[in-house]
């Protein structure tokens, strides 16, 4: 019984079971083929197209912990793209390896900058967090679009292309980079006290400040690697489809990012939060997408299937699901008064 | 006032028989029997797990009973919601004072029975049938302002006043005086008397023994949810009621008092030497000293500044003005870090918003303190952490005796035991404590003040606040006396008793009494 | 019997009035300052254009805008709980072509128009299920709901399709003049949606109810109101209302078009923040959401006008969320002080 009331069960479950129906449906589904010393195959497929997703939910993950939430990802994304294809497009030289990096250390910078401001209006000026990021995700786009006028910039880049296409050691790069992400990330969080402080002020900012923690400084942070995570995810966005598109880059990428992390068992209520839950979350939704688009469903259709997987994930989730069977309703603490959790910022 | 009708005073109202009600692993009420008359005040006392809010709650149909009966005006009842309490004429009046903030004060009162002309809502009506039940308790405000607006003391009356457009008959204050200071306390109990006087029911829960005995007829006392007697309020002497309520008789105090009663050597270099400290609006400049191994004491009403003035010690709130030395060296605190980093920590008296993070563990809250000293970068090492969490969960009987269990379900107590340990984990030289023993329960109130004697004795310096002025004398050896934000005096508290630290908090060179 | 003062009466009397004053309007406060806004831009602009604030632009601001209105009063409701609804923008897509779908497949307009305003409600219902009874956070729950219509609209096509029934395009094509300024019946329904929204928060006890969940929801609950089905409640009147946008966005345009409302529920919700309702819940007007949307229309015209991008209109947007934000923080916050 531990293990099933384990947080990542569920999850687990969830994906395991997707692969065993997938698998069962087509047999093809597990099979990873070698060729050219690459890997190959369906799994590797879901593995190399969940990287952007799986950037952006990792720092959804904690931003969400620190009771917070980054809407501005999918803007950020747009712009992270749209410099860089500018400067690779303006420069003449494509297919110059010097080229296109300091492209992509122009957009990171930038990336950097656009989650450094949502730092500063959310923990220096003390905005609430859904307010300061759409008002990112509004200007953001327009921002993308005014740098790419208004058209969709299209580059012939060779070391580009390799970001979303290329292969490292059997892999796909942009697996790599996604995976080198969440070692780091669970590195920093769980091996450093970074992770139960996180914790701490996404449960009680003012007993964190009180007690001595750095919750300012905490929270700065959280969106500024949230910036750098969604323009990591822009640039292989862009390199994937050889272009900028300011309207389409990371479009609804914030909604599923904030799915991945809800089904990985973070609450939106912030404090206590699972990288792994967050990975799992991320892939089940490209699996999921795998599936839909192996029905042949049309793609624009498939929010349908995701609307029925947030449902079933949060009423089994649900507390009254849970709570089968208890008959006094509100019982808490002994203090006797219920406590009633503070309103979540995302408008709960 | 009007009439509430319907039962003549002294006759029974509610009848409760043979109450049980359990949770899982907990017997919370065992045959319990509890009844109300009418028009009398009744104090239900006990500590916390005694089974009073778990009896409270059956009374207001939160919690269903396993057994047992309930019976109002001699009809037996059952309470699936607490809509059907509020039917049957039982309101309750919280801590918190549950209304809502965004809405006036007339609309408060009558929401829900607004009265309703040509199928819509008439305002004019419900600010002259507020402000007329408003009148009837003597309460004069404008009934169109903002709830939020007015004081906790205020927004009780309204919601008192609430109670009566319900035409409650039974009245249930739980913990209502915590917040208000000696002048509302007269106000909240002169409308309580009216009341009683009208035949209502008054059910009174409090920790504040003083005002259970000046204002109750009866007392009824639980103990591990057992029912230990009902009793006349002038049948039983404090001693007894403690002793009845906690089932020992309390020679801590004393013991404590004794050992407090010592003299502090003052002629170093005080541990914290304040100079003008103040905050422009919220606390005149104040000095401070305290010296190792003492215990400062600051005593005041409420609203009088020791809160704020702790807080400027603290840097929880940046000063305006002053000075601070630590040791005889110059220090700047701006914000809590810099004071962590003197050695200095500050216990909120809001333990739950300000203090313990609730879905954190026993253990994680215990070493909070010392992790954001060492920063993120150097994690506590389980032995390390485990040991130091061992020590003082012993230390200060913290219970249940489980460091992994998740802090926001223990008792207030405990929660105040938990936040103790975190501050004295880091080995403080100097401990502000704000109101560290409000709303817990007598056992737990000793334990904890037992600790601050035994430390202060071993060199711990101590800022000690707490309304609760007996514990003030008890534990400190020199009192500051605060008021209106501003310090007025000190006093030696070896050599003085409660009546003249009362005498000298009241009388003022302005003349104001309190 | 004492009486007693309040803190208010001991101070001097200017301030006290003025105090008097904020103590019982503070709600008001940044509504009148969106309205102000809305002042300030309209002058603006009509010195820099000048013939800006024309009886034919002005009629033509409400009802390009129509359809966001009508939205804009539905999330009110849901927002005035500390909730919210980001489904609508979709929801406003599916009905839409829906109606184009029925009524190209013969429907009747009487019978599709009912249809397509159920199945909004039906969406906002099921959202409002989630969220009261299986404790789903609004923003995830109706983030299922957005997924939801959003596959559906493509579900019912893929592409566009034309709307000829004469019924529903006279919504949009008959005028009624007085001099040059004009209104169509679009835009009638949406002030309709407006006024009764209005009267229904401020009259009835449903209305009040909305507010006292905002206020404290659990106060409302021990309060004896009826709490869970007021909450219910409110999503299945911005669904419903989503609906009606989707049928006066699709008379206006003459057609169904399942990509249409992309982000328009974050209009909605910039437009009713800027219009003065709190996210927090519990302090708001619909009158403030239509001055919101007022506000969000004429920025729109005015960056037409000046032929500049399309792109400039959510930078600006986005800008004067967040000055708007400070604005209000600041007013609020001064509101509640007590001495």
């Amino acid at each position: 019984m531990g293990v099933v009331k384990h947080r990542l069960f569920w999850p687990i479950a969830a994906l395991l079971t997707l692969v065993v129906v997938n698998t069962l449906s087509r047999p093809q589904f597990i099979k990873v083929t070698v060729r050219d010393g690459q890997l190959y195959g369906a799994l590797i497929d879901i593995l190399r197209n969940s990287a952007p997703l799986m950037l952006v939910a990792l720092g959804m993950t904690i931003v969400i912990a620190t009771r917070g939430i980054d809407l501005s990802v999918g803007a950020v994304m747009a712009v992270s793209g749209a410099v860089a294809l500018t400067i690779i497009h303006d420069s003449g030289n494509p297919d110059n390896l010097g080229t296109v990096v300091s492209a992509v250390v122009v957009a990171l910078l930038v990336a950097l900058v656009l989650g450094s401001w949502n730092g500063m209006l959310i923990a220096v000026l003390g905005i609430q967090p859904i307010i300061a990021t759409l008002v990112l995700m509004l200007a953001g786009r327009g921002v993308a679009l005014l740098i790419t006028e208004g058209f969709i910039t299209t580059v012939n880049s060779g070391p580009f292309e390799y970001i979303a296409t290329g292969y490292l050691l059997i892999l796909p790069f942009a697996f790599l980079i996604s995976l080198t992400a969440i070692l780091l990330i669970g590195a920093f969080e769980r091996r450093t006290a970074l992770g139960m402080l996180t914790e701490a002020v996404g449960i009680n900012p003012e007993a964190s400040r009180l007690a001595g923690v750095r919750s300012r400084g905490i929270i700065f942070s959280v969106y500024v690697v949230s910036g750098l995570m969604a323009g990591i995810a822009g640039i292989i966005y862009s390199s994937n489809i050889r272009a900028a598109d300011a309207n389409a880059a990371g479009l609804f990428i914030e909604l599923y990012a904030i799915l991945a992390v809800v089904l990985g068992g973070t609450s939106l209520q912030g404090g206590k939060f699972s990288i792994a839950g967050t990975v799992i979350g991320v892939l089940i939704i490209q699996t999921l997408n795998s599936t839909i688009l192996f029905l042949g469903v049309p793609s624009a259709q498939s929010p349908v299937f995701f609307a029925l997987v947030v449902v079933l994930v949060v009423i089994v989730q649900s507390p009254r699901v849970r709570q089968l069977g208890r008959r006094p309703r509100g019982a808490t603490g002994s203090d006797g008064t219920a406590d009633k959790p503070a309103k979540a910022e995302v408008g709960a | 006032m009007s009439n509430h009708g319907a039962s003549p005073p002294g006759s029974s109202i509610v009848e409760m028989r043979g109450i049980t009600i359990s949770f899982p692993g907990v017997l919370a009420l065992d045959n319990v029997d509890f009844s109300l008359r009418s028009g009398e005040i009744h104090a239900l006392m006990g500590e916390n797990g005694a089974g009073k809010s778990t009896l409270i709650k059956a009374l207001t149909g939160v919690y269903a009973i396993d057994s047992g009966e309930i019976a109002v005006a001699g009809r037996p009842v059952v309470f699936h919601t607490t809509a059907d309490a509020q039917v049957a004429g039982i309101s309750t009046v919280y801590q918190e004072v549950n209304l809502c903030p965004n809405l006036s004060v007339g609309e408060n009162v009558m929401l829900g029975h607004e009265p309703h002309r040509g199928g819509r809502i008439d305002w004019k009506g419900v600010h002259e049938q507020a402000a007329e039940h408003l009148r009837s308790l003597g309460v004069q405000i404008d009934t169109r302002t903002m709830l939020s607006s007015h004081s906790l003391a205020i927004q009780q009356l309204v919601a008192i006043s609430r109670a009566m457009v319900l035409e409650s008959r039974v009245l249930i204050l739980d913990e209502p005086t915590s917040s208000l200071d000696r002048g509302e306390v007269e106000q909240l109990f002169a409308v309580i008397r009216e009341l009683r006087t009208a035949g209502v029911a008054i059910l009174f829960v409090s920790h504040f023994l003083e005002q259970v005995y000046e204002i109750s007829d009866r007392v009824t006392v639980l103990r591990n949810g057992q029912l230990v007697g009902e009793y006349l309020i002038e049948d039983l002497p404090r001693h007894d009621l403690v002793t009845k309520m906690i089932g020992r008789v309390l020679d801590d105090l004393e013991a404590i008092s004794e050992a407090s009663n010592r003299e502090v050597d003052r002629s170093g270099v005080p541990v914290l030497k304040a100079t003008e400290v103040g905050r422009r609006g919220v606390l005149e400049p104040a000095d401070l000293e305290v010296f190792q191994g003492e215990v400062v004491g600051l005593a005041g009403l409420l609203g009088s500044g020791r809160t704020e003035l702790a807080r400027l010690l603290y840097g929880a709130d940046r000063a305006d003005t002053g000075s601070i030395s630590i040791n005889g060296e110059p220090v700047r605190i701006g914000t809590p870090r810099h004071a962590i980093e003197q050695r200095i920590v500050f216990s909120s008296e809001d333990r739950r918003g300000e203090g313990i993070v609730s879905d954190l563990t026993v253990a994680e809250n215990i070493v909070l303190g010392i992790q954001a000293r060492r920063g993120w970068r150097h994690k506590i090492r389980k032995a390390e952490r485990d040991a130091v969490v061992a020590e003082y969960m012993e230390a200060l009987d913290v219970r249940p005796a489980n460091p992994d269990s998740v802090v926001g379900t223990l008792s207030g107590g405990n929660q105040q035991k938990v936040l103790l340990a975190r501050w004295l984990a880091t080995a403080p030289e100097l401990l502000i404590l704000d109101e560290p023993t409000r709303g817990i329960d007598v056992g737990a109130k000793a334990d904890i003040q037992r600790k601050v004697a035994e430390l202060s004795a071993a060199g711990l310096s101590v800022i000690f606040i707490s309304s609760e002025l007996e514990e003030v004398l008890r534990l400190a050896q020199r009192v500051v006396v605060m008021r209106d934000r501003r310090e007025i005096g000190q006093l030696d508290s070896n050599r003085v008793g409660l009546n003249d630290l009362i005498e000298y908090i009241a009388n003022t060179s302005d003349g104001s009494a309190a | 019997m004492t009486t007693t003062e309040t803190t208010e009466t001991t101070r001097s009397s200017p301030k006290q009035a003025d105090d008097r004053f904020i103590n019982r309007h503070a709600s008001l406060m940044p509504t009148f300052a969106a309205l102000g806004v809305l002042v300030v831009l309209l002058v603006a602009a009509q010195l820099y254009f000048g013939d800006f604030v024309s009886p034919g632009n002005m009629s033509a601001l409400l009802l390009d805008n129509a359809y966001l209105m009508v939205i804009a009063v539905g999330m009110t409701f849901v927002i005035l709980t500390a909730g919210i609804d980001l489904s609508v923008g979709s929801v406003m897509a599916f009905t839409g072509i829906l109606l184009a779908s029925l009524l190209g497949r013969g429907m009747p307009a009487a019978v599709a128009v009912p249809v397509i305003l159920l199945a909004g409600a039906v969406i906002g219902l099921l959202i409002g299920i989630l969220v009261q009874y299986f404790d789903v956070q609004p923003f995830i729950a109706s983030l299922a709901g957005l997924f939801l219509a959003r596959g559906l609209a493509f579900v019912v096509s893929l592409k566009s399709i034309r709307v000829d029934d004469p019924s529903v395009l006279w919504l949009q094509s008959t005028r009624f003049q007085v001099g040059d300024w004009y209104i169509t019946p679009t835009g009638i329904i949406a002030l309709l949606a407006v006024g009764i929204g209005a009267f229904v928060l401020q009259y009835t006890r449903f209305g009040r109810t909305v507010y006292a969940i905002g206020g404290n929801e659990q106060s409302a609950r021990l309060m004896g109101l009826k709490v869970a089905r007021t909450k219910v409640f409110v999503y299945l009147v911005s669904g419903s209302l989503a609906g009606l946008a989707g049928l006066i966005l699709t008379a206006y345009s003459g057609a169904g078009y399942p990509r249409n409302g992309i982000g328009t529920e974050l209009d909605a919700i910039a437009a009713v923040v800027i219009g003065g309702t709190l996210l927090s819940g519990g302090r708001g007007y619909v009158l403030g959401s239509m001055i919101g949307v007022l506000v969000y229309g004429t920025i729109k015209t005015v960056i037409s006008f000046l032929g500049a991008e399309q792109a400039w209109m959510q930078i600006i947007v986005g800008g004067l969320l967040l000055l708007f934000i400070l604005i209000q923080r600041f007013i609020v916050s001064r509101s509640e002080r007590r001495e």
